[in-house]
Formats: structure tokens, C-alpha cells, sequence
């Protein structure tokens, strides 16, 4: 009996530490495949992205003032302007707004108050962009039409409000813990000088806590260059040159409303925006990881 | 100043009549002024969300029917209906979580449990975070390129599903992670100390206290799926016909295309310019993310309490 049992237990030793192993590995593999996407999202965006650059011209593409597909004239400056113009009058509407509210729910909110906004911001966050596009092209933009008196109310203009709106809630919430995580002793400092509240918020947690301010604002700037299915509904769709009142088309909204068609050059042109957009991205999330270090730091 | 302790202690929500007198005018109306401000802003916030939700129920609600939301769209019978929509929704959701569950969660492990090379973790978390940063648009085109035309998979389900779960794994990777990091260390000591192996102890003793942390990382991938359209638009199409799981079997289920409930509210809206059916399914989406909202919030409790 011993000389049959201490085999046996040998080979389930031996079972268990190569199940111990093989599971590692298993881990390790899930670990690598993370690393695996993003290097096939960046190989196939900048594969496909380069063919059309190449037969275009980078300079014509990229400052080419004419985007007319059926023409086959691809430059996208017009584009590209439109997606930095929109996301620039996003920030510049969505962050006061984002800012002030952050302020509110960190410091003078009563917590039972904070308690219902900040459901509602989450609530926000979570609506599918498809429904803000609904709801902006069926009141904003006839709104936009009425009140300027344009034939149309498809415009940037209608764009910068849904994409304000839309990146609100990561501009309440990253400013939000930022706020929070500002010393008391700071507060309590400015507060035994004689500041009032406010001046206390405004000139003394706000500043100590600018890194995460400026990474819920670098984080909008994110959310906005890349929305395409909101403003799809609502921008008009034609790459005029960018103007508050006028049809536009982004970077975003290119890809999105010629790719269900669009073959041959067209197509590749398309990928090549999809590249532009990309860089971009790259740039903001670069941006956005320097800040978010320092906050952290802080 | 007679009030002192207001003065000292007015900081975290604490309630306090700051006092105004004593302030220079330019003082006095900065600190009205911007409370006015703040208080507008908040406003503004709460007042948009009430604005969507009771906007979109107002035009939403009188022409959802129960045969809008149980049968299909047939000029034959001259019925619109949304329950292939529903149905792919789910499918979606389902062939989604089964991939990027065990692969999320694993990556997770890995990452809090077995690693020792500071430069791999640092490269997957990276990683992660780059992918969080993508835009669905962009997830679309790779989607396309990949899973539609590198793979032959076409406009299917599956290569919608594949293309999703690129997208949600940083959100399961994280949000396992971080409830990973909850389990306190001396559970995993006291298994180990009492023999069991590395991936037994992650069984029985990590994992298990972990599991709402895991569960919270599914809720939300849930909400991106559900709330995502460009992705699913192009690499699953808008086609709206019934699938029949039991009849056709999962390997045609996955082949076929299909439109999930926001592909159905963009179509109605920007193609057939029918709005009415559009603010319909507006507000079924509504609902599922106030759940998924909800459902998130409670899960999130229960960790707190933790």
C-alpha cells in the first residue's frame, strides 16, 4: 500500500505544479493580449491609413482646402479645422460649466444635495450619443434655425452645444476629485486669514488642485475630437470651411458618413483621416497622462 | 467676530452663514457673485438632465407599444417593431462578455497577482489606457478592417462582437484590478501558509472576494455596448430581421447581420427621418441605462461596505 501511495501523490504534485504553471501562463497570455490589441489597432490604422496619403500628396491632403469625394478631391483641411474649432468651442462652453459644478458638489454642496446631482451627472455620462443626436437635431437644431434666421439649422454651432453637453460629466467628475483631494489644511489656512469662502475655493483649492482640472479639460478635449455619431446628426454634413452658422464636417463625422459606401481611393482617403484622428488621440492622451502624473504628485 | 467655530470649520458641506460684513464692496460682490455662479452652474447641470429624460419619455412614451417593443418589422402586416433590435442587442452584449470576461479578468491577475516585471506591468497598463482613449469611431474602422475584411467575417454579429471587445477590455481590466487591490493581504498569506498553490488560492480565496468588483466591470461594459452605435454600425450592419436562436442554432446567429437598438434609433432618425418611432426607442434606451445606472450604483455600495 505505502509503495503504490507515494507514487500517487508524486504524480498529483506533479499535476497541481504544472496546473500552477500552465495557469501563469494563461494570465501572462491575457496580460499580452492587451498589449497585442493595441498594437493591431495602431498597425492596422497607420497600414491603412498611409496608401491614400501616399497617392494624394501629405501636403495636399492634409491642406487641401477641398474635401469633395465624388470629385475626388481629398484635402482635409476644412476637416480638420472643423474638429479642432468644434472641440475648442465645446471646452469653452462645456468646462465653466463643468468647473462651477465640480465646485459646487466638492465644497459647498450639503451632501444630501451632492447626493442626488451627482447620480444625475452619472446619468449624463451614460445616455448612448445617438440620443443626444436625436435630441439636438429635433430642438436644437430648428432652434438654431429660428433664432438666427438661417435656412438651415445643421451648423457647428448646433454641434458645439451637443458636444458640450456631452462632455460635461467627465468635466464634473475628474474636476470633482481633484477638488476633493486638496488638502483641508490649505482651505483651513486661507480661511483663518480671512477669506471667505469662496475666495478660498477659487484662489486657494482651485489652483492646488489645476493638474486634475487641467486633466478633466485635456479629457473633454478628448471625449469631443472623437464623438461621431452625436454630431453626425446634428453638423449638416458638408466640408464647408468651419463657420458657427454654416454645414460642417469633422474628422469623425468624414469617416462616419462615407464609410458605409465608400470604395477605391475614397475609402483609403477615409483610412488616412481615420490615421489623422489617431495622431491625434496619441497626442491628447500624451497630454493627458503628463497631467495626470502630476496631479497625482500634487 | 463672534462666530468663531463657523469661521474656522465652514470646509466639507459643513452649513455656515459666512459673513459678509466686515467685506470691502468689490469683496461682498465676488462672494455673492460667484456663489450665484456655482449655483447656476449646478442648476444648469440638474436642469439639462430633467430637460432630456422628460423630453425624450414626452415624445417617447405615447407610441411605445407592447407590439412595438414584441414584433418585427413586416410591410406585409404593416407592423413596426423593435424586438430583432432588442434581440441583437442582447446577442451582442452576450457574445461580447464571453470573450472579453476570462481575458479581462486574467489580464487583471496577472497584473496583481503574478507579475514581477515592473516594465511588462507598465506597458500593459499603458496599454489599457490607450485603449481607453480610442474613440468608437476609430474602433470602427479597425473593426472593418479587421474583423470584416482581414477575417472574411463580413457584417456579422462576431465581428461586431470581436471589434467590442477590444473596446471594453480596459473597463473590465480595471475596474478587476481595482477591486483585485481590495483583498486584503493576509487572506492571501493564510492560504498560502496553509499550502494551497498560487492559482488555487486565486480560486478560492481572491477571486471570490473580488467578485464585485468584477461584476461592477460587467455592468459597465454592459452601458458602453448598449450605448454604442458607430462600431456597431458598421461592422454589423442595420439589417432588422428576426433571429430565431433556437432554430437557426449560434453558429448562424453570430454570422448574421443585424442592427442593435441604437443602430435602429440612428436609422429611423437620419434615414427614414421617422421620429417618432426614433424618440420610441429613445426611451427604451433610456430606461436600460437608468438600470444600468442603478444596478451599477448598488454593486458599487456593496463594495464600499466591504
Amino acid at each position: 500500500m505505502k509503495e503504490t501511495a507515494a507514487p500517487k501523490k508524486k504524480t498529483a504534485q506533479r499535476m497541481k505544479d504544472a496546473l500552477e504553471r500552465f495557469m501563469q501562463i494563461l494570465f501572462l497570455i491575457c496580460g499580452f493580449i492587451a498589449i497585442a490589441f493595441v498594437l493591431v489597432v495602431t498597425v492596422y490604422l497607420i497600414l491603412s491609413g498611409l496608401p491614400a496619403i501616399r497617392e494624394i500628396g501629405l501636403v495636399d491632403f492634409l491642406f487641401g482646402q477641398t474635401w469633395a469625394s465624388s470629385q475626388e478631391q481629398f484635402g482635409i483641411l476644412p476637416l480638420i479645422l472643423t474638429s479642432v474649432y468644434g472641440t475648442a468651442g465645446a471646452i469653452l462652453l462645456g468646462v465653466p460649466v463643468g468647473f462651477l459644478t465640480a465646485i459646487y458638489l466638492a465644497k459647498v454642496a450639503p451632501p444630501k444635495v451632492a447626493a442626488v446631482i451627482r447620480p444625475a451627472v452619472d446619468l449624463l455620462a451614460g445616455i448612448p450619443s445617438v440620443v443626444y443626436g436625436l435630441v439636438g437635431m429635433m430642438v436644437l437644431v430648428p432652434a438654431i434655425r429660428v433664432a438666427f434666421d438661417l435656412p438651415a439649422g445643421d451648423s457647428l454651432l448646433a454641434a458645439i452645444v451637443v458636444l458640450a453637453v456631452m462632455i460635461l460629466p467627465s468635466i464634473i467628475s475628474v474636476s470633482e476629485t481633484a477638488l476633493k483631494a486638496v488638502p483641508r489644511e490649505y482651505e483651513e489656512a486661507s480661511l483663518a486669514l480671512g477669506a471667505t469662502e469662496l475666495e478660498t475655493y477659487f484662489r486657494v483649492s482651485a489652483p492646488a488642485a489645476k493638474s486634475g482640472i487641467a486633466a478633466a479639460v485635456v479629457l473633454g478635449v478628448g471625449r469631443a475630437i472623437g464623438e461621431a455619431m452625436a454630431i453626425l446628426m446634428v453638423a449638416g454634413n458638408v466640408a464647408n470651411m468651419p463657420s458657427l452658422f454654416s454645414s460642417v464636417k469633422f474628422l469623425t463625422t468624414g469617416i462616419a458618413s462615407e464609410l458605409s459606401y465608400a470604395s477605391g481611393l475614397q475609402r483609403d482617403a477615409l483610412f488616412s483621416i481615420g490615421l489623422v484622428l489617431f495622431l491625434f488621440i496619441m497626442l491628447i492622451n500624451v497630454i493627458l497622462n503628463v497631467f495626470l502624473k502630476r496631479s497625482k504628485e500634487d | 467676530m463672534t462666530h468663531t467655530t463657523a469661521e474656522t470649520m465652514p470646509v466639507a458641506g459643513k452649513k455656515t452663514k459666512a459673513s459678509l460684513k466686515g467685506l470691502s464692496p468689490r469683496r461682498r460682490v465676488y462672494e455673492v457673485g460667484m456663489r450665484a455662479l456655482i449655483y447656476a452652474a449646478a442648476a444648469l447641470v440638474v436642469a439639462l438632465l430633467l430637460f432630456l429624460l422628460g423630453y425624450i419619455f414626452y415624445m417617447g412614451l405615447p407610441n411605445l407599444t407592447w407590439e412595438f417593443l414584441t414584433s418585427e418589422e413586416s410591410v406585409l402586416k404593416g407592423t413596426e417593431g423593435i424586438l430583432p433590435a432588442i434581440q441583437n442587442t442582447l446577442y451582442v452584449i452576450v457574445a461580447t462578455l464571453v470573450v472579453v470576461l476570462p481575458l479581462g479578468v486574467g489580464a487583471a491577475i496577472y497584473l496583481t497577482e503574478y507579475a514581477t516585471n515592473r516594465r511588462l506591468v507598465t506597458a500593459i497598463e499603458f496599454a489599457t489606457e490607450t485603449l481607453a482613449g480610442i474613440p468608437s469611431i476609430l474602433y470602427a474602422l479597425v473593426g472593418v478592417l479587421v474583423f470584416c475584411q482581414a477575417l472574411g467575417l463580413g457584417k456579422t454579429l462576431i465581428a461586431g462582437s470581436f471589434t467590442l471587445v477590444i473596446m471594453t477590455l480596459p473597463t473590465i481590466i480595471r475596474t478587476t484590478q481595482e477591486s483585485l487591490k481590495t483583498v486584503p493581504q493576509s487572506y492571501r498569506e493564510g492560504s498560502l501558509g496553509l499550502g494551497a498553490g498560487k492559482w488555487h488560492m486565486i480560486r478560492t480565496v481572491v477571486l471570490p472576494s473580488s467578485i464585485d468588483g468584477i461584476v461592477t466591470g460587467c455592468i459597465l461594459a454592459i452601458g458602453r455596448i448598449v450605448g454604442e452605435s458607430a462600431v456597431l454600425l458598421y461592422t454589423v450592419g442595420m439589417s432588422m430581421v428576426l433571429q430565431d436562436f433556437f432554430r437557426d442554432g449560434i453558429s448562424s446567429l453570430l454570422k448574421s447581420s443585424g442592427s442593435t437598438l441604437t443602430v435602429a434609433l440612428y436609422v429611423y432618425a437620419k434615414e427614414r427621418a421617422d421620429f417618432d418611432l426614433a424618440f420610441s426607442v429613445a426611451v427604451v434606451l433610456m430606461v436600460i441605462t437608468l438600470c444600468i445606472n442603478l444596478a451599477a450604483k448598488l454593486v458599487g455600495k456593496r463594495l464600499r461596505k466591504k
